[in-house]
């Protein structure tokens, strides 16, 4: 699968999430978004820049529960709670917002 | 593809004494393409010796992590009906109480969402919507929360609790399972619908040492309720049992595992300060004996199935507490627990393999309880914990 977005071509999996993490820049992060239903605030590229920092930085999207304390640490205890991650991306944040950050999909089992 | 449904392997799965899934969905296959393609498909796995599901696949409903267990056939052209065949997990009653209404009501919901299958409660204790499509899950999920209803737990969350039918039914509840169970349902709504554990958390709780919900085995957290004083005994129903013919030497004092029951005449004695509380004179005896008065439970950390590491029974972390509401000590010994799982454990292990991971010692002092004798002994032939240092001290005494 793919979208075009100004004239360039972005390759993503089977469930949008895109194939080369270097096509990502902040207007295919709206783009997604959008496609998602999701309305970028600044409260969500909070989340989203974590994410891709934690990525650049070990290769790998956090445990939601690192994501949750790095969160606590960094905005403040109210933004470092499960709940708050859902009302910003309701489909949850490993779904959602790994998505939106250009991340691969997360694998889960059961 | 032709209409007909030819299954011949499946059809022996029909010909034993016992009910057969196959002769269910059969009868369900008349009025749902899902079922018959599920047919189908399982057919051709048992003729080539092969499962033809995907694993896994992210689907769910908005708000929620879990819940939705989401499943792919592996050959969609062949078998369209089951090409989305995703399991809603549907948080069941405590003690498994439905009126007839409620029933119907869910399974019109199921009819028109999904395939209509069910699978009533299976092992997490859920009641099971089993195969829809990706898009009708949030009809789905819409559909029986207006009716009252909520999905039950999945993936690295707080998974459904679960209990015996308790006090509701049966004389053995040391105490309410049912309102233990209905009060962490509520208290930790976010825990079972937003996963971020390391790997599932299961709490069962059963009324009494028979463990009807195998809470020592199949469950993180066993509550097991129990009884601090003495059996309750009532002399003459005993004698009763005597007078009947009924072989108390050996069907009850040969049996007691510590032998701590002696019979003199037609009057039982029962060394209390030796009884493990294995439930066995009392099954056997109902009318003579009882659990006794001071109840409470003991609590078990660590069971699970063998997968990723090996099997693993429950370990007596708490061998009484008063459970009575509003479970301020337990939800203050959960939260300890999981503060501490979550600080020091690794992504998919479970509460047990973090305990043999980081030792029993180790885990007690980071929770916060003080060691005692009873972690060890019960049960006694725990295979994998050995307290040294606790042993000495209880064979001196
Ligand atoms: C490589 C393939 C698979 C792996 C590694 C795998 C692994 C697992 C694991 C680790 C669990 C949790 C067990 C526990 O309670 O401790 C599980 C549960 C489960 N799996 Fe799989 N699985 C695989 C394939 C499948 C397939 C193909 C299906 C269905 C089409 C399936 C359906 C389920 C269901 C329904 C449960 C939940 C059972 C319950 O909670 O009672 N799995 N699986
Ligand atoms: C010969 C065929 C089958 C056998 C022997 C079998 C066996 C089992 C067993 C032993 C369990 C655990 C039950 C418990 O302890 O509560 C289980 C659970 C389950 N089975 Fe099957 N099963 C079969 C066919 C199927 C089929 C065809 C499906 C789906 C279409 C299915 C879906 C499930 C699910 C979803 C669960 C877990 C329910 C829960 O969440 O607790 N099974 N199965
Ligand atoms: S576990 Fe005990 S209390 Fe619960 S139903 Fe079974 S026998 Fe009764
Ligand atoms: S409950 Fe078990 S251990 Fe206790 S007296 Fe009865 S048979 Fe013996």
């Amino acid at each position: 699968m793919s979208f075009e977005l100004n004239g360039k071509v972005y390759e993503t999996d089977d469930d949008g999430y895109l194939v080369n993490l270097d096509d990502w820049n902040e207007e295919v992060a709206g783009y997604i978004a959008q496609q998602e239903g999701v309305d970028m605030t600044e409260a969500h590229w909070e989340v989203v820049n974590f994410l891709r920092d934690y990525y650049q930085e070990y290769k790998i999207a956090p445990m939601i529960k690192i994501l949750i304390k790095e969160m606590k640490k960094m905005f403040g205890p109210e933004k470092g709670s499960n709940a708050y991650l859902y009302q910003l991306y309701p489909a949850g944040p490993a779904l959602q917002a790994c998505k939106i950050a250009g991340l691969p999909k997360p694998t889960g089992c059961v | 593809m032709s209409d007909e449904l030819k299954t011949p392997l499946l059809d022996e799965l029909e010909k034993g004494a016992w009910p057969s899934f196959v002769t269910d969905l059969k009868s369900m296959a008349g009025k749902s393409n899902m079922v018959k393609d599920l047919l189908r498909q399982l057919e051709k796995s048992y003729r080539d010796k092969r499962g033809y599901w995907k694993h896994g696949g992210l689907v769910g409903v908005m708000g929620y992590g879990g819940g939705v267990i989401g499943r792919y056939s592996a050959l969609p052209d062949e078998f369209p009906g089951v090409s989305h065949f995703h399991t809603l997990r549907i948080n069941q009653t405590s003690g498994w109480f439905y009126t007839s209404k409620a029933l119907n009501e869910l399974m019109d919901i199921w009819d028109e969402h999904g395939s209509g299958l069910l699978n009533m409660h299976g092992s997490t204790g859920d009641l099971v919507f089993l195969g829809t499509v990706s898009d009708e899950l949030e009809p789905t999920f819409r559909a029986v929360t207006e009716k009252g209803w909520d999905l039950g737990g999945s993936g690295s969350d707080l998974r459904t609790p679960s209990c015996c039918v308790g006090p509701a039914r049966c004389e053995n509840a040391c105490f309410d399972t049912m309102a233990l169970t209905y009060n962490i349902t509520h208290k930790y709504q976010d825990e079972l619908h937003r996963p971020m554990f390391n790997y599932k958390y299961k709490i069962k709780m059963s009324g009494c040492p028979n463990d009807c919900t195998a809470a020592i085995a199949r469950s993180d957290m066993g509550v097991i309720g129990i009884w601090k004083d003495d059996i309750r005994v009532n002399q003459a129903e005993f004698a009763n049992y005597v007078d009947s013919g009924f072989n108390v030497q050996e069907f009850v004092v040969e049996k007691c595992p510590t032998k701590c029951i002696s019979v003199e005449g037609k009057e039982i004695k029962i060394d209390n300060s030796n009884c493990v509380k294995c439930m066995h004179c009392i099954n056997t005896m109902p009318k003579a004996l009882a659990v006794g008065k001071d109840r409470g439970v003991a609590i078990t950390l660590g069971a699970k199935a063998p997968i990723v590491e090996g099997a693993l029974f429950g370990s007596v972390m708490v061998p009484f507490m008063k459970m009575e509401p509003p479970f301020e000590e337990f939800h203050d010994l959960l939260g300890r627990i999981w503060e501490f799982w979550d600080e020091y454990g690794k992504n998919r292990e479970r509460i047990g393999e973090f305990i043999v991971r980081i030792g029993l010692a180790t885990f007690i002092e980071g929770i916060g309880l003080d060691p005692i004798p009873q972690m060890v002994k019960q049960p006694r032939d725990n295979p994998y914990i050995f307290f040294e240092e606790y042993y000495k001290e209880e064979e001196e005494k």
